[in-house]
């Protein structure tokens, strides 16, 4: 086993769960020039387990950051160059997407030096170079006219000018594991186009990715399009490329699958909460309230609870055979966080006195903004409340938490002129938005929801009928 | 979730989270028997295995092992009972037993071998006393059963010899108790009253199942109906771990049969490095553990009793990471095994069968490097 003086001037992405394919970069804990030492956190990253800090496995100077924040990076990746007399000149540059560009011959002089610690316990590097040798078999080079980056130039990048890289199309079936098979199926691509960049010649979820993305512009491009269009994309700006990962897919594939199975319908509601303002700022001199925040939030959040008591099905969530009605009302509250949308709820919060809820609302929002709140307080969710009007807008159309059937939006509370008394007055008005589950509830069902809550937050002494 | 304080749960203690020496009747006399050096080791080897430990953490993290399992917060429980032992006890374990390990003469790189994959055991039993590591849950108190009825066969127990009688321990953990292994085990050793000590750190949480959704009972107690008497310890009073332990063995040595300890105790990382504790306890939960830590209450005992001073503290200190040094080292200059090491533990005697299941992958390997090389 080679051991080339170079060696570990590169920290490789580990497998940290038992059998990790890749994971997100959350953040860099470090910048390219500060010098670490042994085990200083390096950068955190998030697995498909936990979200994981990866300490440095030696001192020295950073001098790059292969990847970036958001990005998914495959085990075995390097993702830190430190410099010194460890430092490697070799090593190629970062793309612009952040994955390293190695021609063919430097794969395999990297493979040679970090064969044995590849992520602690892998093959020895002759074994792998063998497999790697038995999955690539020669490829037939094949045009493929239709990829305008194809032609030699400048412009293209440099994966691109890799020969045969990208006009291969192989004999026999591609290596790819199942999830990689099932997006290129849904994105109706042949594996075998792709070109693979993983450990065993294997095409991986990134190598399928690129592909995509670069064969998007050459599909739109018109058959009659001249060879110079490559020469103009190069002066356009690039795009900026966000991963989808982690919460932002958790959210993406919750909202198609809420948007798609329940038929939504939102009602609206303005109300003039001055009184209910006043009301607040007297509640906020009682002694057994000093302590916790009393905003126009939690009365809304009660309200919503009183108003569930007096419409029942808006609790309930459909299934073919049965609505199922929950006696307890577990109040979601959507948050937007550094990480993304979640939605903890309050469990059983239409028992809690309004000492309880205001702390419940607290410890909820303060876990939820730490990046603490657990998988058990965002299950069994009833029913949520999205606070719009914190980011200053006056309602929307929400779409359900999955399995719930209603969801409130609460706008911005602003001062305009409104009929009060019989006058035209400058008074405190708020929006009101209900979306609901139209399996479940009607029009009716709906307006008596959303009138009730609106009633409550206009005069919150209904609250006591 | 629940709050467990040390006055709601009853257990033997000396000294408590403020590092007070407190009244322990039964168990003053033996405690009057350790001097300083004694208990100057005993603070020495905690604070020495949680720099270990949370070295071992970090070289997972760089990607130099699979996987590891911390010990952090069990520390006087494992190093308790390690420093009761005699060199003659047999000590069966999880894979958690760091401590109780380095007790037995066991060398970083012993442990990490099989964490890093290069080792199917790491260490001969015989030699040290202490089994390898037990991957499957609760095997090892059936490992340490059987032992033990064979020390009873031998002679080895109740001849009031300090020096020879044996006392077989085996260490296992609170979710172990939900296997039904741990049964049988109890089962058989109370039948045949074989000398063997039960040694439980219920350290609160199977990894993500607390202990009280595995039983409604008191785990010291779980002996009882098997004829095993129990004990509770404050698993993270090392004077206690070691008095309960140190009593118990020489009971067990003596031929008074089995005894179950339950050391309450609490893991304060992830089961290993593979699972998020996060997603299943509060943080509420792990830093009212952490006022609780062993290591700082032994600290702030022998400060108190003149034991150690700061000029000793720095010592242990720059020792710990010459030692967490030493540790990185070894762990990234152990040898990977040849491939044809792995048939060579199978059987004692050659093996018609493995030798030539042998010849065929070496036979395959070389075919390998011959592709490569045209």
């Amino acid at each position: 086993m080679s051991t080339a003086p170079t060696e570990a001037a590169e920290f490789k992405l580990p497998d940290v769960g038992e059998g990790l394919t890749e994971a997100d970069i959350a953040s860099w804990k470090v910048a390219v020039g500060d010098t670490v030492t042994v085990n200083q956190v390096l950068v955190e990253i998030e697995t498909a387990k936990a979200l994981v800090e990866l300490p440095s496995p030696q001192a020295g100077v950073i001098e790059a950051l292969l990847a970036e924040a958001g990005q998914t990076v495959q085990v075995g990746t390097p993702i830190v160059r430190f410099a010194g007399e460890g430092a490697n000149d070799d090593a190629a540059p970062p793309q612009e997407d952040g994955t390293s560009a190695e021609t063919p011959a430097q794969e395999q002089q990297g493979e040679e030096k970090t064969g044995n610690t590849l992520v602690g316990y892998g093959a020895s590097a002759e074994r792998r170079r063998a497999r790697r040798r038995r999955g690539r078999e020669p490829q037939p080079p094949r045009q493929t006219p239709s990829e305008p980056d194809s032609s030699p130039g400048p412009a293209g990048r440099a994966d691109h000018d890799r020969p045969g890289a990208e006009t291969g199309a192989r004999s026999g079936p591609a290596l790819a594991s199942p999830p990689v098979r099932k997006l290129a199926k849904d994105l109706g691509i042949d594996l075998r186009e792709v070109p693979p960049t993983g450990l065993r010649g294997n095409v991986t979820r990134q190598d399928l990715l690129d592909y995509h993305q670069r064969r998007q512009p050459a599909q739109q491009v018109p058959a009659t399009a001249q060879p110079t269009s490559s020469a103009q994309t190069s002066q356009t700006k690039e795009e900026t490329r966000i991963p989808v990962a982690g919460v932002r897919k958790a959210t993406a594939a919750a909202m198609v699958s809420s948007a798609f199975t329940a038929p939504h319908v939102t009602v609206f509601l303005d109300v003039d909460v001055t009184e209910s303002l006043e009301f607040l700022a007297e509640l906020k001199q009682e002694p057994v309230l000093a302590h916790v925040k009393i905003t126009p939030m939690l009365l809304l959040a009660r309200a919503v609870c009183w108003a569930v008591g007096r419409n029942p099905m808006v609790n309930g969530r459909f299934t073919e055979e049965q609505i199922i009605l929950s006696p307890e009302v577990n109040l979601g509250i959507a948050a937007a966080t550094e990480r993304g949308l979640i939605v903890p709820n309050i469990k059983s919060a239409q028992q809690m006195s309004l000492v309880q809820l205001a702390e419940a609302l607290a410890a909820l929002t303060e876990r939820a903004r730490e990046g603490k709140t657990t998988p058990a307080e965002m299950k069994d969710g009833t029913l949520t409340i999205t606070n719009v009007g914190v980011f200053g807008v006056d309602s929307g159309t929400p779409i359900l938490n999955p399995g719930e059937s209603a969801i409130v939006a609460f706008g911005r509370i602003r001062r305009i002129p409104w009929e009060h008394q019989d006058q035209i007055a400058l008074r405190q008005v708020t929006t009101l938005a209900v979306s609901a589950d139209h399996r479940i509830l009607d029009g009716k069902e709906m307006a008596l929801f959303l009138s009730d809550i609106g009633r409550a937050l206009a005069d919150p002494k209904v609250m006591l009928l | 979730m629940a709050q467990i304080t040390a006055t709601e749960v009853e257990m033997v203690q000396a000294l408590d989270a403020e590092g007070n020496r407190t009244p322990c009747p039964e168990y003053d006399d033996a405690l009057s028997t350790l001097g300083a050096a004694d208990l100057r080791r005993m603070y020495q080897d905690m604070v020495l295995l949680r720099r270990f430990d949370t070295q071992a953490t970090a070289l997972q993290r760089q990607g130099e092992l699979g996987l590891w399992p911390p010990s952090l917060g069990q520390e006087a429980a494992q190093i308790g009972l390690g420093q009761a032992l005699r060199p003659q006890d047999f000590v069966f374990g999880s894979y958690r037993e760091h401590g109780v390990a380095f007790s037995r003469g066991l060398q970083p790189a012993d442990l990490l071998g099989v964490f890093r994959g290069t080792s199917h055991g790491g260490w001969d039993p015989q030699k040290h006393r202490f089994h390898t590591y037990a991957i499957v849950i609760g095997t090892q108190t059936l490992h340490a059963t059987g032992y033990a009825m064979g020390m009873n066969l031998q002679g080895r127990v109740g001849n009031q010899d300090p020096e020879r009688d044996v006392a077989t321990v085996t260490c296992f953990g609170d979710g172990a108790t939900s296997q039904g292994d741990v049964s049988e085990a109890l089962t058989f050793a109370g039948a045949y009253h074989a000398p063997v000590l039960f040694y439980c750190q219920n350290n609160q949480w199977a990894i993500s199942e607390p202990v009280h959704t595995q039983t409604s009972a008191d785990l010291y107690r779980r002996g009882e109906g098997f004829g095993i008497p129990g004990i509770r310890v404050d698993g993270n009073d090392v004077l206690a771990c070691w008095a309960v332990a140190q009593t118990a063995l020489e009971k067990v040595r003596s031929g008074a049969g089995p005894l179950f300890i339950e050391a309450y105790t609490y893991r304060r990382g992830p089961h290993t490095t593979a699972d998020d504790p996060t997603k299943y306890r509060s943080g509420a939960e792990v830093e009212a553990w952490e006022r609780r830590d062993p290591i700082l209450r032994m600290q702030r005992y022998l400060s108190r009793e003149g034991i150690i001073d700061d000029a000793a503290e720095t010592e242990l200190e720059e020792r710990a990471e010459q030692f967490a040094a030493e540790v990185r080292e070894a762990c990234k200059a152990m040898p990977d095994p040849a491939p044809a090491d792995m048939f060579s533990h199978a059987y004692r005697e050659p093996h018609l069968l493995v030798q030539e299941e042998q010849e065929n992958y070496l036979a395959y390997l070389a075919s390998l490097d011959e592709e490569d090389e045209q």
